[in-house]
């Protein structure tokens, strides 16, 4: 029995700014109570991140001595630097795969937990609190996801109720875990037969993501932004509001690309949502550091969304612009002391931009989950205003057990343009080989003129991208820069093959080549070239004699083929090779475990109609059939592990 | 017009008179007529089969025999030799100049390869009968007499790419000089088989050339690329040279055809399935690897060739380097997962160690368990060996065994140092492994190693248990260097198997797992008694590899005078 948490106002009746809705009165309970009812150990919960120039630890200042940071990944690892910084000693928790990952290695201690599902490691709490014990950690940082949000509160219901709440509220409605974030099972539906299937799909979700199948309803409003206002609140009274971030860039609900501060917002208009944000905090007493989300419509109006009340992702960039350590404050006021600044401290300084690296193939709705190893990663770090917050190394896994993100990549500048061109130069220098990754997509959204005029929305990526990314478009200039340096690749390799260093018997006698002539193909064109070289950065990811090459070239990898003039003209004479009718057969676009199969062998299926659903990185993607057709048979099994390109079911 | 006449009449009275001017005439005209003669052979020749044979070519999606060698070799350095030969039969009509044609269907000579010496021939194949018809005539060329109205002599490139004597004579020539300078060669086999015709000459024309390509082995490197079909005696010159590609979908290698098969055997089978490149290259192991079309393929064997030493008097090559020496490789300290029963990717292992991630793989597609292939360290050309935990848990079976066996022949053949990463559980049990005689395949992989006398270094990964442990280029077979990272195992065989013999009926065998796993599984056993040379930190691989390559490339080792040894074939 799936549950739901019914919050069916929030947004209904959210007015002009500065009204709260009606059912405020429930938010801030709720919110309250989330500080109240998280299990015992979590009061002493503080947030933390490193810093590009924040203020400084003050060894007398005592806090902790031992802190439990029970998360994984890149959060993890950030919440650990910052204990560094302050002298606290960490444990970190781990699965058994995680075992050698590097959270667990930056760590003073480690205990494992549990196998790799979540529910049995990191949502563990038996274990987890036995690890408390065991380690005499006198705190726990939760970080964010897992632990860090509160599910405490929620009645049971099921689909049929979850249609009746949505219709009144009014389509469309977003269907959500209460216990998530991050886009991790949520859904929007527009009738109520996308409210039933949301409804299944999205428990399912919450229940092997979080270890809680409850859900909320809320109203689902048409092409906003999304701005949150950080807080931070000490247990003196005392809170502060740390100016906004703008995190419209989203797919799936998921964002993906956060600046801080917001090109859309006025002073008058943050400072009017800062001062509610943070009567909000002082309300409920909060005392730490936390987020209130705001939906902004094109007029300015702001809408109450929810308050966080952890530390969330995209925070580094609150940190760029402030210069706060939002982990070392969270553990300040964890342990008692008043806040250190006062509001006129606060100001905005410079711009910061955050970028999520994902494992994740962009060309298949903007990200479908990608699996391997990195068997090369090098984060370019050596580039000025360049922050990034990972907790992978070379040789890590990505795995099918947990969040696919590979970095938190911030750039930051003296203004946004500067941030943007180093967030570009960062993305081109990026080099992460053995996983597909979303940096094409992520460099396509920041030198789109839509993004850098500000002209953004929740819809961003499906308005500017309406059939899909399909990668960057090269202008001619571009174009003729990517032939030049394929051709300067091409003949490097030709000629370095010609420098033997062994003192040969049978004397070597280099071709004497004055022009090379190439003929290279590219997007099905074929061009005729001459070499030369250019000045921009690329990235040569893979080459093979016959002639094709692969080039990452202004974020976007290009397949080409290069040929000398005589090979390519010969090449006319090659035939093309048949591919394979892939329309009866269905393979598995990525690797996952197969949740349920819907047919079986003999069975008419109808074009579109549901075959099976893989659950992969903690979202549910449903397989539906190429063409109508019976079924000849079935290659997978609920429950199976299935790779990418696995064969799942074959129609006659 | 009569005082004309006698001008002219004069005139040649007074050539006449002077014997020397006119045996100087006579002599020019003469050679006016050779020039021409030289010149249209050669446009002839130039043209192949001619231009309606030549877009036939084409059409089929395959280039002609000189089109392939300008793809092959670098430009303009190509010196064609035997332009002028011309076969000898006079029956059945093939003495009339219209079935002679110059260069008897062979092109061949010598060239450079990014500027090093290769011999070559490239045979023509330009049939202008259905491909069936083709392969029906090796099965009867060599079994049956050859209807001739079927071959259609009125054609006469139908024997365009069939094995004359004097087709054979030209091959043999190249090979003998071959030999003689110590240069490769490479055939670029594209064969109409026997020439019927000629009867037994062309038949002696193969032995010669099989008498070749054997006095040849080891000598200097051999490279066969299958272009076509290739049926009957024609296979075994590919089969005895040091290696053999195919072009997918146009290149076949079978001893009889589809229809012999069906008459003799009652088997259904196409030409693709009988003998073509994925069946020779997944199966039966015939062939080493194959590529996409005649330019891929040719691209590919000029990568090839730059691997290897031009002859067995020569060291591996070494080319210019871009990639540290010295580089670390952080990646490779994770890659062996932490449960010893799960697989990884050994060529990812390959790929970090290696200048540039550049491996060339041999028989990719075939016994999977095993992984060979060619690279460079620091430059220089390595022959790689690694037992692939991910395909049969990286056991060895028969067909891994002669998979290795010949690729580390090859090496030792032609001083090509040896790297050996080693995870291998053992050697696979069965009745099917038994039967198919293990024992005897699997000696051939503990020879080949034991023999090899070029520079041996081994990296133990995880896993090195039993008699596989040994054949895997142990420090007992004279390995020069042996490492084993931190992950290693090295004992007679896993700690459950082994608990199991050791305390068989006794209570607590858990414990004496554990015992076993704490004493066996891991690497201080074998290097507390030298038997690996150190524990290295896997992402120091690199390094260390190329270190001590470096030291052994001076190696040498004498062995016993012998006429030759004898493996267990």
């Amino acid at each position: 029995m799936a549950g739901l948490w019914v919050r069916t106002a929030s947004l209904v009746a959210a007015g002009r700014r500065g009204r709260w809705p009606q059912q405020q009165q429930l938010i801030l309970s709720a919110a309250l109570r989330t500080l109240k009812h998280v299990p015992h150990y979590s009061r002493k919960h503080l947030m933390v991140s490193r810093n590009l120039g924040s203020v400084g630890y003050d060894p007398n200042e005592k806090t902790f001595d031992k802190i439990l940071v029970a998360n994984r990944g890149e959060i993890a690892c950030r919440v650990i630097k910052t204990c560094k910084k302050m002298g606290i000693k960490t444990v970190a928790i781990h699965s058994d795969v995680d075992a050698t990952s590097v959270h667990v290695k930056m760590a003073d201690e480690a205990v494992c937990v549990g196998p790799a599902p979540t529910t049995k490691s990191y949502l563990n709490m038996d274990a987890i609190m036995e690890a408390i014990k065991k380690t005499r950690a006198q705190a726990v940082h939760p970080g964010y996801g897992f632990l860090s949000e509160n599910k405490e509160f929620a009645r049971c219901l099921d689909a049929e109720e979850a249609v009746r709440i949505a219709r009144e509220i009014g389509y469309p409605v977003m269907i959500k875990a209460s216990a998530g974030g991050g886009g991790k099972g949520m859904r929007i539906a527009w009738d109520d037969e996308e409210t039933r299937d949301g409804f299944r799909l999205s428990s399912q979700e919450a229940a092997s993501s979080f270890g809680d199948d409850r859900l909320l309803i809320e109203k689902f409003i048409d092409n906003p932004r999304h701005i949150e206002i950080q807080v931070l609140g000490d247990k003196h009274g005392n809170a502060l509001w740390l100016n906004e971030r703008e995190c419209s860039i989203q797919r799936r609900n998921q964002k993906v690309v956060e600046e801080a501060p917001s090109i859309f917002l006025d002073a008058e208009t943050r400072r009017a949502m800062g001062e509610q944000a943070v009567a909000l905090a002082k309300a409920v007493k909060y005392s730490s550091a936390g987020t209130v989300e705001f939906l902004v419509d094109s007029k300015k109006n702001f809408y109450f969304l929810e308050m966080n009340t952890r530390l969330q992702v995209e925070h580094p960039v609150t940190e760029c612009i402030t210069g706060l350590d939002l982990v070392q404050e969270m553990i300040r006021v964890a342990k008692g002391y008043p806040l250190r600044h006062k509001q006129a401290d606060i100001s905005i300084n410079g711009w910061a931009v955050e970028c999520r690296v994902y494992a994740e193939d962009p060309y298949k709705s903007f990200g479908l989950p990608s699996i391997g190893r990195l068997s090369q990663y090098q984060e370019p770090l050596h580039l000025p205003g360049v922050r990034i917050d990972s907790g992978i190394q070379p040789g890590s896994d990505i795995s099918i057990y947990y969040d696919p993100m590979i970095s938190k990549l911030i750039t930051y500048g003296s203004d946004r343009t500067e941030a943007l061109k180093r967030m570009e130069d960062a993305l081109d220098n990026y080099v992460i080989r053995g996983v597909t990754h979303n940096i094409a997509l992520l460099r396509e959204v920041i030198i789109n003129s839509r993004f850098v005029k500000g002209d953004i929305s929740t819809k961003f990526l499906s308005d500017v991208y309406p059939d899909g990314f399909k990668g960057h478009m090269l202008t001619k200039s571009e174009k003729n820069q990517l032939l030049a340096i394929a051709s300067s690749l091409f003949v490097a390799f030709q000629l370095r093959a010609q420098h033997f260093q062994e003192h040969s018997r049978v004397p070597v006698i280099k071709p004497d080549i004055a022009n090379w002539e190439l003929s290279i193909k590219l997007h099905d064109k074929v061009h005729t070239v001459v070499a030369s070289n250019s000045g921009s950065t690329f990235s040569c990811l893979s080459r093979e004699a016959g002639g094709s090459m692969n080039i990452q070239f202004l974020g976007t990898v290009y397949k080409m083929h290069i040929l000398t003039k005589l090979a390519a003209e010969l090449n006319k004479f090659m035939l093309e090779k048949v591919a394979e009718d892939t329309s009866s057969v269905l393979y598995s676009p990525m690797p996952g475990v197969v949740v349920a199969v819907s047919v079986k062998p003999g069975d008419m299926v109808a074009e579109g109609q549901e075959i099976c659903v893989i659950e992969a990185m903690k979202m549910q993607n449903s397989m539906t059939a190429g063409k109508t057709g019976t079924v000849k048979s079935v290659h997978c099994r609920a429950g199976d592990t299935v790779g990418e390109g696995d064969l799942l079911v074959e129609l006659e | 017009a009569a005082a004309l006449r006698v001008a002219a009449a004069g005139a040649r009275l007074s050539v006449l008179a002077s014997g020397l001017r006119a045996a100087v005439r006579s002599l020019c005209s003469q050679l006016t007529s050779v020039d021409e003669r030289i010149e249209n052979k050669r446009r002839t020749a130039l043209l192949g089969g001619g231009q309606r044979r030549i877009d036939a070519q084409h059409k089929r999606g395959k280039l002609t025999a000189r089109e392939r060698i300008s793809l092959l070799l670098d430009p303009g350095s190509f010196v064609e030799s035997d332009m002028f030969v011309e076969h000898r039969c006079a029956d059945f009509g093939m003495a009339a100049d219209k079935n002679k044609f110059p260069g008897d269907s062979v092109v061949t000579g010598w060239g450079r390869i990014n500027g090093r010496l290769v011999y070559v021939f490239s045979q023509i194949q330009a049939f202008t009968i259905s491909p069936r018809l083709v392969s029906n005539s090796w099965t009867q060329a060599i079994h049956l007499p050859w209807p001739l109205k079927v071959l259609g002599l009125q054609d006469f490139t139908v024997f365009g790419g069939s094995l004359s004597g004097a087709h054979a004579q030209k091959i043999c020539k190249i090979m003998d000089q071959a030999v003689t300078v110590g240069a490769p060669v490479i055939g670029l086999n594209d064969s109409g088989g026997a020439r019927i015709q000629e009867g037994v000459e062309s038949l002696a024309g193969y032995a010669d050339i099989f008498l070749r390509n054997v006095t040849a082995s080891g000598v200097i490197p051999q490279i066969s690329l299958i272009m076509g079909p290739c049926a009957g005696g024609a296979v075994y010159s590919p089969a005895l040279t040091d290696f053999t590609f195919m072009v997918k979908d146009t290149s076949y290698l079978f001893i009889t055809g589809p229809d012999v098969v069906k008459s003799v055997t009652n088997e259904d089978v196409t030409q693709e399935e009988l003998g073509g490149a994925k069946t020779h290259t997944t199966m039966s192991g015939v062939a080493h690897r194959a590529f996409e079309n005649d330019v891929d393929a040719l691209c590919n064997l000029r990568d090839f060739f730059d691997y290897l030493p031009l002859s067995s008097q020569d060291p591996a090559p070494v080319r210019e380097c871009h990639d540290p020496s010295d580089r670390l490789v952080p990646e490779l300290d994770t890659v062996v997962p932490l449960e010893s029963t799960k697989a990884y990717d050994m060529v990812d292992i390959i790929h970090s160690v290696v200048d540039e991630r550049e491996f060339f793989e041999i028989m990719p597609t075939y016994a999977k368990n095993i992984v060979v292939g060619f690279a460079r360290m620091n430059g220089r050309t390595v022959g790689i060996v690694g037992n692939q935990p991910k395909v049969a848990s990286g056991c060895l079976d028969i067909n891994s065994s002669v998979k290795g066996a010949r690729f580390v022949r090859f090496c030792d053949a032609f001083n090509i140092p040896l790297i050996t990463f080693v995870d291998v559980p053992g050697f696979l049990p069965g009745t099917a492994q038994e039967y198919g005689g293990i024992i005897r395949h699997g000696a051939k992989l503990l020879y080949a190693f034991a023999e090899a006398t070029v520079p041996k270094v081994t990296v133990i990964t995880r896993k090195a248990y039993g008699g596989a442990y040994d054949v895997m280029s142990s420090k007992h077979l004279c390995g020069d260097t042996n490492y084993a990272w931190p992950t290693a195992e090295i004992a007679v065989m896993g700690a459950k198997g082994a608990v199991e013999i050791i305390f068989k009926g006794h209570e607590n065998v858990e414990a004496a797992q554990a015992e076993y796993i704490e004493k066996f599984a891991n690497p201080f056993p074998a290097a507390v008694r030298g038997f690996v040379d150190d524990i290295i930190q896997p992402s120091s691989t690199r390094a260390r590899i190329c270190c001590d390559l470096d030291v052994l490339a001076s190696k040498k080792v004498q062995r016993p005078w012998r006429k030759h040894a004898n493996i267990p074939l």
